[in-house]
C-alpha cells in the first residue's frame, strides 16, 4: 500500500515540524473527531490575533470588568522579616473572580462568540477556572457546563456554589482520583460528542495545539505589566521570578516576557505534596519522582506515570496544582535550563499562607502559596540589593475550609511569624 | 496473515485485555474467532481512556487495577496467534503506554507477537511520522480512525496512510452502544470510498445483529466493542468465552457465513 500524502499533511515530516511544538514537546494527540474543531479553532484564533477590534474589546474588558492592570506591590514587611532580597508581589489575586484564570477565560469566550458557539464547556480543579468561565458566560449570555472532580467539589465547595450562582451547570466526575485530570477527560468526552456546537474553554496551558499557545498569549499580560511596573519601581528588571506550576498558565504568563532576558531567573514551583513517592505529589520535574515525557490529554510533555505508561494519581493540598502532567512549554523551558523547577510541600505551602497573611495582610490561594513558600526559602539567600518577584496568582478565600482544617488556628494571636 | 473480510460484512471484535483477566481475554478472542470474527482488536487498558464511554472506561479501570501491562497484552496476542493462525489481530491502544515502551521497541514486539496491525486512538496522521516508519519497518498495518467531522482532505490522508482497513467512526462521540445507527455513518463511508480501495470497518455504537445487517449495506465490516465489553462485565469469567462466542454467532447469523 502506498503512503503518499497530500501536501498539507506530510506523513514524512519530522515530528518537530508539526504545529504547536515547544522543542520536542506539545503537538496534537487527540481522537480524529476533534481535529476539525482544533483546526477551526486554530484558524479563528489566528484571525482574532490579527484583528485590532478583537484586542480592543479584550483590553477594554480586562480594564473595566476584570480590573487590570493589577498592582505590583513591594512587600516591605515580608522583605524585612526575611532579611534578603526585595520582594515584589504581582497581585493577580486582586482580579475579578479572585485569580489570574479570568484573563484566559475572557479571551476564549470572546473567541467562542466570534465563532458563533453558544455552548461552553470547561474543566476545573480548584474551581477558579470554572468560576472565571461561568462568569464570562454570564457576561455574554452563553450556556455553561463545568466538569469538576468530586474530590475537588468537596474541597473547593465555595467555588461550586459560586459557579451555580453564576448560572453554570457543575457536573461532578467520579472516575480516577476525581480531580483535575479526570475532569479534563470528561470535558474532552463532552467535546468529542458535541463538537459541532460547543467551545471548550480549557483552563491551563495544556492540551492540544493551539491551546498551550493561546492560553499563554492570554496570560502574557501578566509579565507585560510586571516588566513595565518593575522598571517604574526599581529602574531595572528583577533577579528572579517565582510562580506556582500546576498546568502552568499563571507561570507561563508571569515568565513569558522575561524569557529573552538572561539575567532574570525563572523559577516554577510544583506541588511537593506529602512525600516523594509516586502518588504522593504532583512534581512532574522532580528527579526520580516518576515524571517522564509522555502523552496525556492531547499533548506531549512530562507525565507522572508508572513504568507501564499508566498515568499516576497525584496528591496536593491545592486542587489547582494536583495534576499529573504539565504544559509543554514548561517542559521545553525545563529541558533547556531556561527555567528551573522546584517544589513546595503541603506543609510548606500552608506555612507560607500564614506568613504572608500575617506580614502583609494578604491571604494567598493554596496554589499561589507554593510560590510564596519558595520565596521564603530563596529571599534570605539573596543579597539585599536583589529583587525577587512572586506571582500571587489567586486569593485564598476559596481555601478557608481547608486552611481551617489543616492549620492550628487556636491561640493564633500569640504565634510569631516564622519564615 | 493479511487482514481480510471474506464474510459480508466482516466482523471486528474489540476486547479490553485483562478484563476480567488475561487468560479469559485470550479464550474470549479464540471463541470470537471460532464463531465468525474476522479480526480481533486487543484493547490495551489505559488509565485515561478519554475517547471511551462508560462501559469501556470501567473495563479499562478494572484491567489497569489488576496491573495489566502492554507487554502482558503482547503475550496473549502471541497465544491467540498460535491458536488461530488465520485470524486478523490488531493491537488497539492509547498512545502513552506505547510511548513508554518506545515506538520502535513496541513495533518489533508487536510483530514478534504475531499482530497484523495497530490502532492508536490518539494518533493523528500529522503526528505519525515515527509511528508509520515503525509500522513499515515491521510490516504492520497502521489503522487510522476517520470521523464524520473529518473534511475530505483529512479523509484522503487517513485513507492513504492506513493499511489493512480504515476504521470509520459511525457518529460524533465516544464509544458506547446506541439504539440506531447515525445517519453520519453511511455518508462517511461513501466519502472514504472516494479515496481508497481498502475495506472500511464501521465502529462506535454497533451492538445488535440488526445494526450489523445495516452496516452490511454500505460498509465492509462492523466493529463491535462496548456491546461485547458490557456482556463480559455482567458474565462470570468462566462463562465469558462461551457467552462471547454465542453473541458473535448471533451477530453473524442472517449474514453470509451463517
Amino acid at each position: 500500500m502506498s503512503s503518499t500524502a497530500i501536501p498539507t499533511i506530510t506523513s514524512a515530516a519530522p515530528v518537530s515540524a508539526t504545529p504547536g511544538r515547544f522543542g520536542i514537546y506539545g503537538g496534537r494527540y487527540v481522537p480524529e473527531t476533534l481535529m476539525a474543531a482544533l483546526l477551526e479553532l486554530d484558524h479563528a484564533y489566528e484571525l482574532a490575533q490579527a484583528d485590532a477590534a478583537f484586542h480592543a474589546e479584550l483590553d477594554g474588558l480586562l480594564k473595566d470588568y476584570v480590573g487590570r492592570p493589577t498592582p505590583l506591590y513591594f512587600a516591605k514587611r515580608l522583605t524585612e522579616t526575611l532579611g534578603g532580597a526585595k520582594i515584589y508581589l504581582k497581585r493577580e489575586d486582586l482580579l475579578h473572580t479572585g485569580a489570574h484564570k479570568i484573563n484566559n477565560a475572557l479571551g476564549q469566550a470572546l473567541l467562542a462568540r466570534r465563532m458563533g458557539k453558544q455552548r461552553i464547556i470547561a474543566e476545573t480543579g480548584a474551581g477558579q477556572h470554572g468560576v472565571a468561565t461561568a462568569t464570562v458566560c454570564a457576561l455574554f449570555g452563553l450556556e455553561c457546563v463545568v466538569y469538576m472532580g468530586e474530590e475537588d467539589m468537596r474541597r473547593q465547595e465555595l467555588n461550586v456554589f459560586r459557579m451555580r450562582l453564576l448560572g453554570a451547570e457543575v457536573r461532578g466526575v467520579a472516575s480516577g482520583s476525581a480531580t483535575l485530570k479526570d475532569a479534563i477527560n470528561e470535558a474532552m468526552r463532552d467535546w468529542v460528542t458535541n463538537v459541532r456546537t460547543t467551545f471548550y474553554i480549557l483552563g491551563s496551558a495544556l492540551g492540544s495545539h493551539p491551546y498551550p499557545t493561546m492560553v499563554r498569549d492570554f496570560h502574557r499580560v501578566i509579565s507585560k505589566e510586571s516588566k513595565r511596573q518593575i522598571l517604574e519601581h526599581e529602574g531595572r528588571l528583577p533577579d528572579a521570578i517565582v510562580a506556582c506550576v500546576g498546568g502552568g498558565s499563571n507561570a507561563i504568563g508571569a515568565f513569558y516576557e522575561y524569557i529573552p532576558e538572561p539575567n532574570v531567573a525563572l523559577i516554577g514551583v510544583e506541588a511537593g505534596g506529602r512525600g516523594t513517592a509516586l502518588g504522593e505529589h504532583a512534581a512532574r520535574f522532580q528527579k526520580n519522582g516518576g515524571g517522564i515525557p509522555g502523552v496525556l490529554q492531547g499533548t506531549y510533555s512530562y507525565v507522572l506515570q508508572d513504568d507501564a505508561g499508566q498515568v499516576a494519581t497525584t496528591h496536593s493540598v491545592s486542587a489547582g496544582l494536583d495534576y499529573a502532567s504539565v504544559g509543554p512549554e514548561h517542559a521545553m523551558l525545563h529541558d533547556s535550563g531556561r527555567a528551573t523547577y522546584t517544589s513546595a510541600t503541603d506543609a510548606e505551602a500552608l506555612n507560607a499562607v500564614s506568613v504572608l497573611s500575617r506580614t502583609e495582610g494578604i491571604i494567598p490561594a493554596l496554589e499561589s502559596a507554593h510560590a510564596v513558600a519558595e520565596a521564603l526559602k530563596l529571599a534570605p539567600k539573596m543579597g539585599k540589593d536583589k529583587i525577587l518577584m512572586v506571582n500571587v496568582s489567586g486569593r485564598g478565600d476559596k481555601d478557608i475550609g481547608i486552611m481551617t482544617r489543616e492549620m492550628n488556628l487556636s491561640g493564633a494571636a500569640a504565634q510569631k511569624v516564622s519564615a | 496473515m493479511p487482514i481480510t473480510f471474506p464474510n459480508k460484512p466482516g466482523l471486528v471484535i474489540y476486547l479490553t485485555a485483562g478484563d476480567p483477566d488475561l487468560g479469559t481475554t485470550r479464550d474470549m478472542a479464540i471463541a470470537a474467532i471460532d464463531n465468525g470474527a474476522d479480526v480481533i482488536e486487543l484493547g490495551v487498558p489505559f488509565s485515561d481512556p478519554l475517547a471511551d464511554g462508560p462501559v469501556i472506561q470501567r473495563a479499562s479501570e478494572r484491567a489497569v487495577a489488576k496491573g495489566t501491562r502492554l507487554t502482558d497484552v503482547l503475550v496473549i496476542c502471541k497465544e491467540i496467534r498460535a491458536a488461530r493462525p488465520q485470524a486478523g489481530i490488531i493491537l488497539f491502544s492509547y498512545l502513552n503506554p506505547v510511548v513508554r515502551l518506545g515506538m520502535a521497541a513496541f513495533a518489533t514486539a508487536a510483530k514478534d507477537a504475531g499482530a497484523d496491525g495497530v490502532l492508536l486512538t490518539d494518533m493523528i496522521v500529522e503526528e505519525a511520522a515515527e509511528y508509520l516508519e515503525a509500522m513499515r519497518t515491521n510490516d504492520l498495518a497502521p489503522v487510522f480512525l476517520a470521523a464524520p467531522t473529518s473534511p475530505d482532505e483529512r479523509l484522503k490522508a487517513i485513507a492513504e496512510n492506513s493499511r489493512g482497513f480504515v476504521y470509520a467512526i459511525s457518529r460524533v462521540g465516544i464509544t458506547g452502544t446506541q439504539a440506531e445507527l447515525a445517519s453520519d455513518a453511511e455518508q462517511l463511508v461513501k466519502r472514504l470510498k472516494q479515496f481508497t480501495k481498502l475495506p472500511i470497518a464501521l465502529g462506535f455504537g454497533i451492538s445488535t445483529p440488526a445494526h450489523v445487517q445495516t452496516v452490511a449495506g454500505f460498509a465492509d465490516a462492523a466493529v463491535i466493542g462496548s456491546a461485547i465489553v458490557g456482556l463480559v462485565e455482567k458474565t462470570a469469567a468462566a462463562e465469558a468465552p462461551r457467552a462471547v462466542g454465542d453473541f458473535v454467532r448471533s451477530l453473524r447469523k442472517g449474514t453470509t457465513g451463517a
